[in-house]
């Protein structure tokens, strides 16, 4: 009898050891990733790595295009994401429960939320960039990564206005305000925190993204800055794509020298989330 | 929330600030422009180059190089999307055609030559050299399923598959290899890694002791110290007997054949009309001889540059007469 | 203030409908193209053939071999991701204290972050010549690199949706294994994982439906040689590796090479659907089963 516990035992701690390992695999490859690209990037960071163009010799090359091409490109899909992705998850939470349309619409937004984000890039090429006409523009490139964000920007919202109980809602009713009049001035202020924090998530993936904007043609070889949403563009992680393809060492440090800088602004951003979603916790205490 | 909409403003502000000042640069006597530019990755390091080089004193002119490979830069440069057309091997009958319908005319200059290097991977040691009919055999389209093992070459040679690297089918080099190798253009086999990029290829053969892969001598020269070039034997004691390695001499005296071949640019006639455009070329075939050594292709000799320089000038006047 | 009010409701379900156009938009784009793709090419060729090779004199149009590129990399991925994941969920949640375990997830959270190439930088620079002093023989493009990378990418995905299964089984379940005097391990094995099992699976749906779309890293990594094989030391490639190839060079509207990327892309869009779907079918329908 004693000896059986002693064979379950063994194997339980044996198996908090395979638990630990894990865990600590997982941080342990981030923790190596960041070093690599670290060490070898690091020195390469320079004020003119920041402001030089493109050059076939890797030590005159920067990345002043493609950084300016991801500040346009936030900018852009934030502009058009936010205003329909919070619009959307409005009507969806406070509007459309009883609605059948609105049900095909929640399923409809799942799967897109599934659809692998080099489709986006097919359908933004055939529309887009031939139909439309819009070319491989700014704004060709932010409408395909406004779409690809839109469910993420939507279950965000929605996310935060179902936290907002229901007795500030029926407060505002029995004060004799309308629906729209509760929704503004009572029900987004509360879920404000919850929804800037799920934009910024959000937005702090779109600029992560490199295959749908290939599809749609974003040049790797752009020698100038783009000065209006209908130009060709780069941005950092396609500039980091095309460096990597080149055998010269010299362009492989660049890339992680990019590299760095893509991930310091995915951190800042993730990091500003993070605590704002924190804070806006704390804050809220119904 | 009130921040939040004054950031939104002020940003776009700092955007269109910095994307103007670009244009801001008109001096009274400077060029100003945009130079389209597309076509073959074998050109590409050359036209590179000079764009690089001529931007520095032309501030005012834009000049974009993309490479979509030679085929697929004839196709923008017959509809007039581009204005010069990098290409690794003359224009083709249909192309010109295309050009013909949307009233393209050209010219073609020389800028180059260059000896397309077959190459293996360093720690390969027992492939120094190959004989025309052996790469035949190895890319004509019968070979496709078929021919995976070294040993089926030469049964001396390892019993381990070949890994094959070549160019892709918008390229000019694949196009030039097929003709002189398979002895019809566009024909090969299609099992293998094919990339109109050649760092691609340089990737995939520096990285696999199995690997065979041809491009431009360029990418080899820039690459010495992960590639090994291999001899090529065209059975043909009259340019040399034996195989004979790609060099600046075996290129330029026709004895590296049948893999030596020019390089070109074609530049459209309604670009031909605009100054930028006929400064950059004038720059281009002024400068091509010192920036090819740099990157590595055959530069011209003195008669070659002379002609060609004479071929762009005469076309330009030609073109001022026929308004 | 009536009508006033009708009018942004109808605005709001405007904007919330573009989702509804997003998809109508998706598959309108490919299945009219690949319409144009299959008139020229029968259908039992193109799921049959054993070759890919589209652009070349011998034309072969079957999806089969980047279909093996894309299942052989997601199922690398998977071998990695569900035994280490599920490993760290069921850890979390037993074993560790919670401090330690509200330390941990933030940081998991971080490797799900990580822009994909990145990732592919990390496989191509780093796993592959380390892979290649274990396995000289292997070609610098391969499809284990990228598999394992793709692994590491989706742990948090499997970790932290197997977690919210375990957690979500009945304490009283928890309890009574205890109770007779089961240890932790037993506990999480015969009795919470059995039955978080749903949940498990369709952690592990989801996440090869994220390794089947995943681009970047098996673009940088894996290769651009289509081959039918299950052999993960030589240049493969993938659904998604191919239509990125293709539009890197030049795309003409209404040739055969733009036909055979959206060809491609029903294939794949094929794929995810139903593996994403099956998942929410699962979830769905054990989603009571203890209440």
């Amino acid at each position: 009898m004693s000896r059986r516990i002693d064979y379950n035992r063994i194997q339980d701690n044996l198996f908090r050891i395979v638990g630990i390992g894990c865990t600590l695999f997982g941080l342990l490859m981030l923790g190596f990733f960041l070093y690599s690209v670290i060490s070898e990037g690091w020195p390469r960071l320079s004020a003119q790595f920041f402001t030089s163009l493109p050059s076939r010799k890797p030590e005159e090359a920067g990345i002043l295009i493609p950084l300016f091409g991801t500040i346009w490109v936030m900018v852009l899909t934030s502009l058009i994401s936010i205003p329909l992705g919070v619009a959307s998850g409005i009507y969806l939470e406070e509007y459309g429960k009883k609605n059948r349309l609105a049900s095909l619409i929640e399923i409809n937004i799942t799967n897109l939320a599934g659809v692998p984000s080099i489709i986006y890039g097919l359908l933004a090429l055939e529309i887009f960039v031939r139909i439309l006409g819009l070319g491989k523009s700014l704004l060709s490139g932010s409408l395909t990564l406004a779409l690809l964000i839109l469910p993420i920007i939507i279950v965000a919202t929605r996310e935060a206005l179902k936290a907002v109980p229901k007795t500030i809602r029926e407060a505002s009713y029995a004060l004799g305000a309308t629906k729209w009049q509760t929704t503004w001035f009572q029900i987004l202020p509360a879920s404000a925190g919850g929804i800037v924090t799920g934009v910024i998530l959000a937005i702090s993936r779109a600029i992560g993204e490199t295959a749908p904007l290939i599809v749609i043609g974003a040049m790797l070889y752009i020698t100038t800055l783009p000065s209006s949403p209908m130009d060709d563009f780069s941005v950092l992680p396609i500039q980091i794509f095309n460096w990597l393809s080149r055998p010269q060492k010299g362009f492989i440090i660049n890339a992680t020298a990019a590299i760095i800088v893509l991930l310091a602004i995915t951190f800042i951003l993730n990091g500003i989330a993070i605590y704002l979603r924190n804070r806006w916790q704390k804050k809220v205490k119904w | 929330m009130q921040s939040k909409s004054i950031l939104i403003p002020l940003t776009f502000l700092l955007l269109t600030a910095c994307g103007s000042k670009q244009n801001n640069d008109t001096s009274g006597d400077t060029l100003t422009g945009n130079i389209n530019i597309d076509g073959s990755s074998t050109v590409y390091p050359i036209t590179e180059a000079v764009a690089e080089e001529f931007q520095k004193i032309e501030p005012g002119v834009k000049v974009s190089v993309a490479l979509s490979g030679t085929g697929g830069g004839f196709k923008k440069f017959g509809r007039a999307e581009t204005d010069i057309n990098d290409a690794s091997r003359p224009i083709k009958h249909a192309e010109d055609s295309i050009a013909k319908a949307h009233n393209v005319r050209y010219v073609e200059l020389i800028v180059a030559f260059d000896g397309m290097a077959v190459v293996v991977n360093p720690k390969n040691d027992w492939c120094n050299d190959m004989t025309v009919a052996e790469l035949k055999m190895l890319w004509e389209p019968e070979a496709q399923g078929k021919i995976k093992k070294w040993n089926q070459i030469r049964p001396e040679w390892p019993n381990e598959e070949i890994h094959l690297f070549g160019a892709g089918v918008e390229s000019g080099t694949y196009d030039y290899f097929t003709e002189v190798i398979v002895g019809k253009s566009h024909s090969s086999r299609g099992d293998f890694t094919a990339s109109e990029d050649d760092n691609v290829l340089v990737q995939g053969v520096a990285s696999d002791k199995y690997a065979l892969g041809f491009f431009g001598l360029a990418y080899y020269e820039e690459n010495q110290d992960k590639l090994k070039v291999i001899g090529i034997d065209d059975n043909n004691a009259d340019n040399g007997a034996g195989p004979i390695l790609p060099s600046m001499e075996t290129v330029k005296n026709k004895s590296y054949a049948p893999l030596g071949r020019p390089l070109y640019i074609y530049v459209n006639s309604t670009a031909g009309k605009r100054k930028e455009v006929q400064e950059f070329v004038r720059f281009y075939l002024n400068n091509t001889n010192t920036l090819t050594a740099e990157v590595g292709f055959i530069s011209l000799t003195d008669t070659e540059s002379t002609e060609a320089k004479a071929k762009w000038e005469s076309f330009i006047t030609s073109l001022s007469s026929v308004q | 203030m009536s009508i006033k009010e009708k009018i942004i409701e109808g605005l709001l379900l405007m904007c919330a409908a573009v989702s509804i156009l997003t998809t109508a938009g998706i598959l309108w784009v490919l299945i009219s193209e690949s319409s144009v793709f299959f008139r020229k090419v029968p259908l039992s060729d193109f799921l049959f053939d054993t070759q890919w090779t589209p652009l070349f004199a011998d034309k072969h149009y079957g999806i089969l071999p980047l279909v093996t590129g894309t299942l052989l990399t997601s199922f690398i991925a998977i071998m990695v991701a569900l035994p280490v994941g599920l490993s760290i969920a069921v850890y979390l949640n037993e074993y560790a204290p919670k401090s330690f375990r509200r330390t941990v997830k933030p940081v998991l959270e971080i490797l799900a972050s990580i822009p994909t190439v990145v990732y592919g930088f990390f496989a191509l620079m780093v796993i592959t010549p380390f892979l290649q002093q274990i396995f000289p023989t292997m070609a610098g493009f391969n499809a284990l690199s990228p598999g394992i990378v793709m692994g590491i990418m989706i742990i948090p995905m499997i970790s932290s949706l197997s977690e919210d299964a375990l957690y979500a089984v009945p304490t009283s379940l928890r309890e009574a294994s205890y109770g007779i005097g089961a240890t932790r391990y037993q506990t999480s094995f015969k009795v919470l994982v059995p039955a978080a099992s749903s949940g498990i699976i369709v952690s592990v749906i989801l996440g090869i439906s994220r390794a089947v779309g995943e681009t970047m890293i098996v673009a940088i990594a894996a290769g651009q040689q289509p081959r039918l094989t299950f052999n993960p030391l030589v240049p493969v490639e993938t659904i998604t590796t191919y239509i990125v190839q293709v539009s890197l060079g030049d795309v003409v509207q209404g040739s055969i090479e733009y036909q055979t990327i959206f060809a491609a892309g029903i294939a794949l869009f094929a794929l995810t659907f139903i593996l994403n779907n099956v998942s929410f079918y699962i979830k769905k329908k054990f989603q009571e089963k203890y209440e």
